[in-house]
């Protein structure tokens, strides 16, 4: 089991790759005008959801995520992930509840 | 595969002597370099953690402060920074045919693209040198109001804040920027003394991860910086 | 099966090559384990220069000694080479570094080249630390809490920071390499259930170091930028927040304090179970229990910060975290004791060290239990309780885990055996001296005597005197190893390869090992801890 083959030889065609890059940069676009539009509390819900969308796109194409049969990979991503949103959760925890009395 | 000892000197072959397979080999660096991503989404992230507390607190300021900065320029460097994204795939795409000089190409271009969003932040540094909103003791900060709107009420020492922010976490990233540069160079030399083949492309590879990595965190910091209050 | 072959006789990792490039530019694990041992070391030696300070001016209750202001740079150097120079390196770096590639079988680490890196940034780390020290130093505290450290502090903080920064990212690579290691090299045959509860230790303990080292590096580099460029991140004047500081410092800092008790863990399981010569009892659970001690270590981080102004609510959360903590150690502590219930028990230096880690470990980790309950530790914070708590996990658990490992391990390092007798003593020594020193603080501690304060109340005078003269025991405790282990290179008994006729790979190659661990590869077709095939010969030195 420790000798591992699990690298993928996938070639992904120039034609996908450019498709990737095309969404990227009109959802970079639409991340602009969707801050032009007032939406209150949701604006910035929108953009970071779009750019996590944006995001994904790199991860699973560009970084050949999606082509992967190792686990090790996504659980590396996945509890990076966790942990940061244990920082950025509790602290604000700390943040958000000083004024209550 | 055999357990052969080192073959250094076989040509787009590199099998070090504590590994049994080169896919062993390949699988290792690959752990290894998401890992160290790892480390790096931590680090960003301590810095978003600030973002966030201070964002919340004092959004006025932080409003103020994103709608002094050129969002088009912004814009133009996450354009530039995806295009640049793109040809990093490709480059190591083309290792993976075993096309070098495609392979040289997109790097150079990698880098130029690269390049190009340095010196657009430093267009923007120097408009923000221009204009006092270097935190310290020149800083000063007078609010931009376009016709027809209120000023928003701000307090001029927190101010600075977001600009602290904003230098921290952009000045970060560009560094990180140069760091990716300098890889880039390295792998450049070697690609062109075809130092890498279908067989063995690892570092190509892991530079992309890299790079990607570095682009992902402006594709988050470009709304976060530049667009906190833009509708009107 | 023991040759009595010297050392010198074989081709061993110590005689492979010579000369101090061979040493210096080395990628094999080993050899990169031996120069931390020897650095680290000398940091601890330094480490331990600046608590003789603090002990001797705390002889009397007036700040007699040095001035206050010194008194805060002593007390900071302590802490900053202790923590960041030897404690969460020293069992990682020395015992894991040497023997994770041999417990999973493999020729060395995944990265060797990093692993040379690593030690490189280590010592990098340590020189800048040890000019910052020589030039005045710094006041801050280990903890560098602004807005002193940022805008009051006139010393070297941004070097200090800059030291512990590229300590930081020693650390992170060796923990990034255990890691790549232990999941790509095992030797084939070698499933997770069949590892050393070291290896799930220093795979824990890696864990950690990747995902909680980063953000501390940020948080200093954030007070750098403060003091270097005025980007007042921390500043209240701005609209800064000192607790952001703290609660990005702690979300390291709290799990650090587990890189550093895990590793120790990990070697309490191999020694008790070699000197019980039985399987440790509930194998899974402590293994499961170092992932656990991980993941909730990343959760209570805010029990620092109870008095500081965090919100009581937020506190009330960390507080009943921090509780869940303390339940995968005691985990641990249970199954080892079960480990020894009808065990063949013997006592030699490694499992002396292992009882004192069982009972001191446990009255340290029991008075965190107070430190968690947010009414006493409103009382208690900031005092000696505090201090005395976590001397009792850090010295009487890491340390007491490191020289029973050192022990253990040494013939297999060196290929030499140490002086039994004099094992024992030091020891023994250094229990009493530990005692002596840190159980009169918890009293001074409860009594109200404020932790980092050169000048005390006449009343607690005894207890300091008391704590003082245990630290001059602990010293000589500490003094001892030192030379009866150098004295060993030379003149101790020739070792066999399995002097403790242990279960584990790497009884199963010479001592000291070849450069690539193995002659052949090992097959790994038998449990781990398989003492009831090891036969009951005599120890055979």
């Amino acid at each position: 089991m420790s000798n591992h083959d699990n690298s993928e030889h996938h070639v992904i065609s120039v034609g996908f790759y450019s498709l990737i890059g095309i969404t990227l940069l009109i959802f970079t676009g639409i991340t602009y005008f969707a801050a032009t539009v007032n939406l209150g509390q949701a604006n910035i819900v929108v953009a970071l959801a779009i750019a996590t969308f944006k995001a994904t796109l790199v991860v699973l194409f560009f970084m050949h995520v999606k082509y992967t049969s190792e686990k090790m990979t996504r659980a590396t991503i996945v509890g990076a992930l966790f942990f940061l949103m244990l920082l950025l959760a509790l602290s604000m925890a700390d943040f958000a509840t000083r004024s209550w009395t | 595969m055999s357990d052969s000892p080192a073959a250094t000197a076989t040509h787009g072959l590199e099998l070090r002597h504590h590994f049994a397979t080169e896919g062993q080999q390949r699988d290792s660096a690959t752990l290894g370099m998401w890992l160290f991503l790892v480390t790096e989404i931590m680090f960003f992230g301590g810095m978003f953690c600030a973002y966030l507390l201070y964002r919340t607190r004092h959004f006025n300021e932080f409003a103020a402060g994103s709608r002094s900065l050129d969002t088009w320029l912004g814009g133009v460097n996450t354009a530039v920074l995806l295009v640049s994204s793109w040809t990093m795939a490709m480059a190591v795409r083309s290792a993976q045919l075993g096309k070098r000089k495609l392979l040289c190409l997109f790097l150079v271009l990698t880098m130029i693209f690269g390049a190009t969003f340095l010196g657009v932040k430093a267009v923007e540094y120097h408009a923000k040198f221009v204009e006092h909103h270097v935190p310290g003791p020149y800083f000063d900060f007078k609010q931009e109001v376009k016709a027809g709107e209120t000023p928003l009420p701000i307090n001029l020492h927190t101010m600075q804040m977001f600009f602290s922010v904003y230098f921290a976490m952009t000045g970060m990233h560009a560094l990180h920027m140069v760091i990716g540069l300098g890889l880039m160079t390295y792998l450049l030399i070697k690609s062109a003394r075809g130092a890498y083949s279908p067989k063995y492309y690892t570092p190509v590879e892991m530079a992309g991860l890299y790079w990607h990595f570095v682009d992902i965190v402006w594709i988050y910091l470009f709304p976060l910086l530049y667009l906190i209050d833009v509708h009107k | 099966m023991a040759t009595a072959a010297l050392p010198q006789e074989r081709k061993n990792y110590l005689n492979a090559e010579h000369g101090l490039r061979s040493w210096l530019l080395t990628t094999d694990h080993k050899r990169i384990a031996v120069l931390y041992m020897i650095s680290i070391t000398v940091f601890f030696f330094v480490g331990a220069l600046y608590a003789l300070l603090i002990r001797l001016e705390l002889l009397t209750p007036a700040g007699d000694l040095m001035q206050a202001d010194s008194y805060n740079r002593v007390f900071t150097a302590h802490g900053v080479v202790m923590v960041f120079f030897f404690l969460i390196p020293v069992v990682p770096a020395v015992l894991g570094n040497f023997l994770v590639p041999i417990m999973v079988g493999a020729k060395d680490l995944a990265f060797p080249r990093i692993n040379l890196l690593s030690w490189y940034l280590y010592m990098i780390g340590g020189l800048l630390v040890i000019h910052v020290v020589l030039t005045g130093g710094i006041d801050t505290g280990w903890t560098f809490y602004p807005p002193f450290s940022t805008q009051f502090s006139n010393s070297r903080v941004i070097e200090a920071g800059l030291a512990a920064f590229i300590a930081g990212f020693s650390s992170i690579f060796t923990g990034l390499n255990f890691i790549v290691t232990i999941h790509r090299m095992r030797a084939p045959g070698l499933t997770w259930t069949r590892l050393p509860l070291f290896i799930w230790a220093q795979y824990a303990t890696s864990v950690i170091m990747i995902l909680g080292t980063p953000v501390v590096a940020i948080t200093l580099v954030l007070v750098i930028l403060e003091r270097a460029l005025h980007l007042g991140i921390f500043d209240p004047k701005l609209g800064g927040d000192p607790l952001l500081f703290q609660h990005l410092f702690w979300f390291y800092s709290h799990p650090a304090v587990y890189i550093m008790i895990l590793p120790s863990m990990g070697v309490i399981s191999e020694l008790i179970s070699a000197f019980s010569r039985k399987r440790i009892f509930g194998y899974k659970f402590v293994a499961l229990s170092s992932i656990a001690i991980a993941v909730i270590g990343f959760l209570v981080w805010a029990h620092h910060m109870f008095v500081a102004g965090m919100s009581v609510y937020a506190a009330l959360i960390f507080s009943f975290l921090t509780f869940f903590v303390g339940v995968p150690s005691a985990i641990k502590v249970f199954n080892w004791t079960a480990t020894m219930y009808k065990g063949s028990i013997t006592f030699e230096t490694p499992m002396l060290y292992a009882f004192g880690f069982l009972g001191l470990f446990t009255i340290g980790g029991l008075t965190g239990l107070f430190l968690a309950t947010l009414g006493v530790d409103v009382h208690v914070t900031d005092t000696y309780f505090v201090v005395a708590h976590f001397h009792y996990v850090m010295v009487g658990g890491v340390v007491m885990g490191y020289l029973g490992g050192i022990h253990f391990w040494w013939p297999k390092i060196t290929g030499r055996m140490y002086p039994e007798f004099w094992g024992k003593v030091a020891a023994l020594v250094g229990f009493i001296g530990f005692n002596l020193t840190f159980f009169p603080q918890f009293i001074l501690g409860y009594l109200g005597m404020p932790r980092r304060y050169y000048q005390y109340p006449p009343e607690f005078q005894v207890l300091n005197i008391l704590s003082t003269a245990g630290a001059t025991i602990l010293g000589v405790g500490y003094l001892m190893p030192l030379v009866y282990l150098l004295w060993s290179l030379r003149y101790g008994e020739v070792a066999s390869d399995n002097p403790w006729n242990a279960a584990g790979l790497e009884w199963k190659t010479t001592s000291p090992p070849p450069t690539f661990n193995f002659d052949e590869t090992p097959v790994v077709d038998f449990e781990v801890y398989n003492y009831e095939d090891l036969k009951e010969i005599p120890v055979e030195r």
